[in-house]
């Protein structure tokens, strides 16, 4: 990039807002022409690209704990942009932009293969089983800005990248080359009725995701704010998606250790 | 007596030869080419034909001809209006591009028929009286899953309409809308040159095209796969 200004947009998401009413989940399917069923109970099959988690503490009653994960593709960065999905396309359907840090899902270059789909930790890829069929009318609501996808294609969450294109045609008009915070947000972020969500770039300190998260360059992004923790950190995938939790359980679960691996590893 | 003494013998004999040559004669070799000159005549005819369906018949097949509802003058329109291109085909408030115009910005001036011009009152009489769009075929329209942005390269690196549109400004009537008859779009797109021959900038609007410039030009040059241009600026 001519000016060298590389961005690197990222998410926060405090987990004890979090409420678990799903409106990110219906915002995302309204604002990125995502295909449904009219049976989409198997979740197996379904297409979400954000999608809410349930997690418990594993007590019982009195102590019983609950915990909603709203969980958007974490857009790994991994080692100079090399995430896992990145890594194993043998179509160049899915890339990774060094300027603005979000990893791309090219449906007309995707073949299906789904090799992203096996390297990605976090299952927020999605495989179109069925060519999308809307109810009547709702055809004439799609976003225009977003391409609807055929079946055989996979697709998953691009921080809604149309609305950063967007964003930029209005900065561009008024002369501008930059883009405020507020001019680019995702449409889960708008959506979230209990502000749990806040979007912005993780390179800029002005943002509220780099003071929420303080991540740590030294330490690939890992966070410096106790609170602050990212899915499966020891993989090394250094994703962008940073969750926010006074509770340790919560934390503890983010990293997915297994029944009585914490315990070993403390003692040790 | 050894292996070697044996071979040198075998290849002596070998050297004898046993029967005379046969003697080629001239009249037998203008026998053979007798034949051989109808099929070399039939391959050369044949290669001549198929490059000529290949080269000029196909292509003339493979586009349909279509002519647009209302032929416009480009230059008569052109010398009236004070902002050039962007007069008619403007940029919205928040940075979106309006393409073609609609009715409502014709109907300023040509609510009635203003001249002698047949074309004129064709439209007015057709659409601007039956409050009708005018369903204009668009030469540079891309594939649906191509999202170009008009502000990044006229606002931002303010580059020249002709640059990719041609000299369409200065065209007195449209030319014929020659549309794929297998893919839908317009010739346009993969250029008037079967060959694939570019000599200007406008020629073309292939994504090789987008990409050679923004390669030149060094911009969004992000990809960590390719260390090239990107997808996700065009296509999301």
């Amino acid at each position: 990039m001519k000016n060298g200004n590389f961005k690197k947009f990222g998410m926060v998401i405090d987990l004890d807002k979090c409420t678990g009413c799903g409106a990110c989940m219906v915002a995302c399917y309204a604002e990125n022409n995502i295909p449904f069923r009219e049976d989409d109970t198997d979740k197996m099959l379904s297409v979400s690209w954000m999608h809410v988690y349930r997690l418990n503490n594993g007590k019982p009653f009195p102590d019983y704990e609950e915990c909603f994960l709203p969980r958007p593709c974490q857009h790994c960065e991994g080692h100079h942009g090399h995430s896992p999905c990145v890594s194993v396309c043998p179509a160049t359907a899915t890339d990774y932009n060094m300027a603005t840090g979000i990893v791309s899902q090219i449906y007309p270059r995707c073949f299906g293969c789904r090799y992203c789909m096996g390297a990605c930790p976090y299952h927020v890829r999605q495989f179109n089983w069925w060519d999308p069929i809307w109810p009547d009318g709702m055809e004439k609501m799609l976003n225009p800005n977003v391409s609807v996808r055929m079946r055989g294609v996979v697709e998953k969450c691009s921080f809604c990248v149309q609305r950063y294109q967007l964003a930029m045609d209005q900065a561009y008009m008024e002369g501008r080359q930059e883009i405020e915070e507020d001019d680019y947000q995702t449409a889960c972020t708008e959506t979230c009725p209990a502000g749990a969500i806040t979007f912005g770039d993780l390179n800029n300190p002005e943002h509220a995701v780099h003071q929420l998260a303080q991540p740590d360059p030294a330490h690939e992004g890992r966070p410096k704010n106790p609170k602050a923790f990212r899915l499966l950190e020891r993989l090394g995938t250094n994703p962008k998606i940073y969750y926010l939790s006074r509770r340790e359980w919560v934390r503890r679960a983010g990293d997915n250790y297994l029944k009585g691996e914490f315990q070993n590893k403390a003692h040790s | 007596m050894t292996t070697e003494e044996l071979a040198n013998e075998a290849s002596a004999k070998d050297q004898q030869p046993t029967t005379p040559p046969p003697e080629i004669s001239p009249s037998t070799a203008t026998d053979d080419n007798g034949s051989g000159g109808p099929i070399i005549l039939f391959f050369i005819l044949g290669l001549a034909a198929s490059l000529i369906v290949g080269w000029v018949i196909f292509p003339q097949l493979l586009y349909s001809q279509k002519k647009q509802p209302v032929d416009f003058n480009h230059a008569l329109h052109n010398e009236l209006v004070e902002d050039s291109c962007e007069s008619c085909h403007f940029f919205r408030e928040d940075g979106s591009y309006s393409g073609v115009p609609k009715l409502a910005q014709c109907i300023e001036c040509h609510e009635e028929v203003n001249g002698e011009d047949p074309e004129e009152a064709k439209f007015v009489n057709a659409y601007v009286a039956n409050n009708r769009e005018v369903p204009w075929l668009i030469y540079s329209r891309q594939p649906q899953n191509v999202f170009f942005s008009h502000a990044a390269h006229v606002k931002m690196a303010e580059m020249d309409c002709v640059t990719c549109h041609g000299h369409i400004g200065e065209s007195e009537s449209l030319k014929v809308y020659e549309e794929n008859r297998i893919s839908g779009y317009s010739r346009d797109i993969w250029g008037r040159n079967i060959a694939g021959i570019k000599r200007n900038s406008w020629d073309r609007m292939k994504m090789d095209d987008c990409a050679e410039c923004h390669r030149n030009e060094g911009v969004n040059q992000n990809s960590v796969q390719t260390l090239r241009g990107g997808c996700f600026v065009c296509h999301h």
